[in-house]
């Protein structure tokens, strides 16, 4: 159980004063479990619809939905009968010291349940059957336990006698607790300033690396073969050296299966599923022995046909010793002196 | 202020000037209110978050990042060295397309020009050449760190996904460049590896036609793959490039500490 903050249980109990028309003070010490229930000052029950539910059926049913979530709630009917009332009411609720975080108090107003009750006895029954869900929607999320107190008083199926008119009466439904579409709880954790400490690292790999690339660029000189000759064709031809390895595939298996099934259904469907598959929590490297050496294998594998492909296929595609020779791989061709 | 003749000096006016400047209309609009090169900089947590708030950088940064994440040895800086691999070649890239006409009959003449007619044209071709291959290696490394952290795990599951289109987009814009010089290795190459996509079932051959705007490589062929490589790939990859930064800080900056 969580405590319910005190004001809110002052508005719900003012709420609930000015409905039965008695002081405050005296709901209050019924709420906190330390008075008397209250009883209003006449207690006016017409109830002439026979298919209106009665308060109490409906504090079950409330109760029963709650149930299904994990919301603990205290039920209460509005118009008491004396002597339920103590049992239902929670008496350690404001002794707990569970901490609780930005309550939030689903406060429904009455009015338009009760405009609509003036014009059409049965409208009321349809308002509190959407009113009893309130309670157990926003119950999970939020981490903790996820347990929340509230207060359920379903309105009485009339009208409180003696309220003026145009006087709007609220209720406390449930007090459930807050739930963001972010992540607003500042967890602590040791942070350092984006500026100077992370861009400064950030400038230094910028640097880093286009030091290195125009390094690389006046080293080593871009390959430009003869023009295009569709009637030529070099012996071999290779593709870029990130899709030799899968050039290397074909040449062991059929087409369909190096050239299509294993970039389609192992490199991009296969790939995207991996969060889907590997279900195991844990990033720490002891716990993932099997993921580990799963990618460890594939890169093994990919370097591996690369490095075939690059450097050990030669005339026909056929193996070849580099050293023996010579490489036939025209991309590094000005690097790399062959002859 | 007077100088004893009763004229302003040229320093006082310059001084005057730069006041004057700062706090025009113009300045003011393009600098947002407290940021540093308006106010100064000096070293204070207070300045060292407004550099980072009080400007476009803030989209991508937090002020704040978990210390472990600044470190070198955790992520090695691929992904960030992906990126700038890619600004370097939109820069370079950009350059070249002053030089190049995608037609068959001028493609390869255009490239032996660009190494001896055009100032830099050599350097800059070599970097967006081997920028291209470095940029492929490193975000295959980059997929590589992050799997060996377990960073694709929840609550980055999608950003995992989102970083394997990358991959891909990041191998069919090289792959869509290797054509465009329009010589025996660019030809060829390109004629493999779209045999291979001709491979595929059922569909095979509209998958190939489609790739080389004809049933072979050909001067649409060329055209197809510039315009793929210059302009539509580049393009798609913004868009999901904007996705992933966004989602590794909505998803809670770095992953780890391990
Ligand atoms: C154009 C290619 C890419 C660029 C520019 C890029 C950029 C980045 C950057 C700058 C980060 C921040 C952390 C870091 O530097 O490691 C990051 C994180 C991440 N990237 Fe990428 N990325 C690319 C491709 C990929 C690929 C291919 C994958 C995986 C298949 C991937 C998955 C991720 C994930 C899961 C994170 C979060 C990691 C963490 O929280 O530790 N990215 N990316």
């Amino acid at each position: 159980m969580v405590e319910i903050p005190e004001d809110l249980l002052r508005r719900s109990a003012e709420a609930k004063a000015k409905a039965l028309g008695v002081p405050v003070e005296q709901v209050l010490a019924e709420m906190k479990g330390e008075g008397p229930p209250v009883e209003p000052p006449k207690i006016e029950a017409p109830v002439e619809a026979s298919d209106k539910p009665e308060p109490k059926e409906m504090v079950v049913e409330a109760a029963e939905a709650v149930a299904t979530g994990d919301v603990e709630t205290i039920t209460k009917p509005a118009t008491p009968e004396p002597g339920d009332e103590p049992e239902s009411i929670e008496p350690d609720v404001t002794e707990e010291e569970e901490p609780f975080e930005a309550p939030a108090a689903a406060v429904i107003p009455d009015e338009d349940a009760a405009a609509a009750e003036a014009e059409e006895p049965a409208a009321a029954v349809a308002t509190m059957g959407e009113e009893e869900t309130v309670p157990v929607a926003p119950s999970n999320g939020g981490g903790g336990n996820g347990k929340v107190a509230g207060l359920v008083s379903p309105r009485p199926s009339v009208p409180p006698a003696g309220l003026p008119e145009g006087v709007r009466t609220q209720r406390l439904l449930t007090v459930v607790k807050a739930r963001a579409i972010q992540n607003v709880k500042a967890e602590p954790s040791d942070k350092v300033n984006t500026w100077p400490h992370l861009m400064l690292m950030e400038f230094g790999a910028l640097l880093a690396i286009t030091g290195l690339l125009v390094i690389m660029s006046v080293v080593i000189h871009s390959p430009l073969l003869e023009p295009a000759n569709f009637n030529a064709t070099p012996n071999p031809s290779k593709a870029p050296w990130y899709f030799l390895g899968l050039q290397e595939l074909l040449s062991y298996f059929d087409p369909q299966v190096a050239g299509v099934m294993v970039p389609l259904f192992i490199g991009l469907i296969g790939f995207m599923m991996i969060p889907y598959v590997d279900k195991n929590p844990s990033t720490r490297p002891t716990d993932r022995k099997f993921a580990i050496m799963l990618y460890s294998i594939f890169l093994a594998g990919s370097a591996t046909l690369t490095i075939i492909g690059v450097l050990f296929r030669g005339q026909g595609f056929n193996f070849s010793y580099p050293w023996r020779d010579g490489v036939f791989f025209d991309d590094l061709k000005d690097w790399v002196n062959f002859e | 202020m007077a100088n004893g003749n009763g004229r302003t000096s040229l320093k006082e006016r310059i001084k005057e000037t730069n006041e004057k400047l700062w706090s025009s209309q113009v300045v003011e609009s393009i600098l947002r209110p407290g940021s540093p090169f308006k106010q100064g900089y000096s070293d204070s947590p207070r300045n060292r978050s407004y550099v980072v708030m009080n400007n476009v950088l803030y989209h991508l940064h937090p002020v704040k990042v978990k210390r472990h994440g600044v470190r070198l040895s955790y992520t090695l800086c691929l992904g960030g060295l992906s990126f700038f691999l890619f600004i370097l070649l939109t820069i370079t890239g950009i350059f070249l397309m002053f030089y190049y006409t995608p037609t068959a009959e001028i493609a390869y003449a255009d490239m032996e020009a660009l190494s001896t007619n055009v100032a830099f044209g050599s350097l800059v071709r070599n970097m967006h050449r081997w920028g291209a291959h470095l940029m492929v290696l490193s975000v295959f490394l980059h997929m590589s760190r992050v799997f060996y952290h377990g960073a694709y795990k929840p609550p980055r599951e999608f950003n995992w996904v989102v970083g394997v289109i990358l991959l891909f987009l990041t191998l069919f814009l090289s792959f869509s460049g290797y054509l465009l010089p329009w010589d025996q290795l660019a030809l060829w190459a390109v004629t493999v590896g779209s045999n291979m996509a001709g491979f595929s079932p059922v569909i095979g051959d509209q998958v190939k036609f489609a790739l080389l705007a004809g049933v072979e490589v050909s001067g649409s062929t060329l055209l197809r793959f510039y315009v793929l490589h210059v302009l539509f790939f580049p393009f798609v990859l913004v868009v999901f490039l904007a996705v992933h930064f966004w989602r590794v800080r909505k998803d809670g900056g770095i992953s780890g500490p391990l």
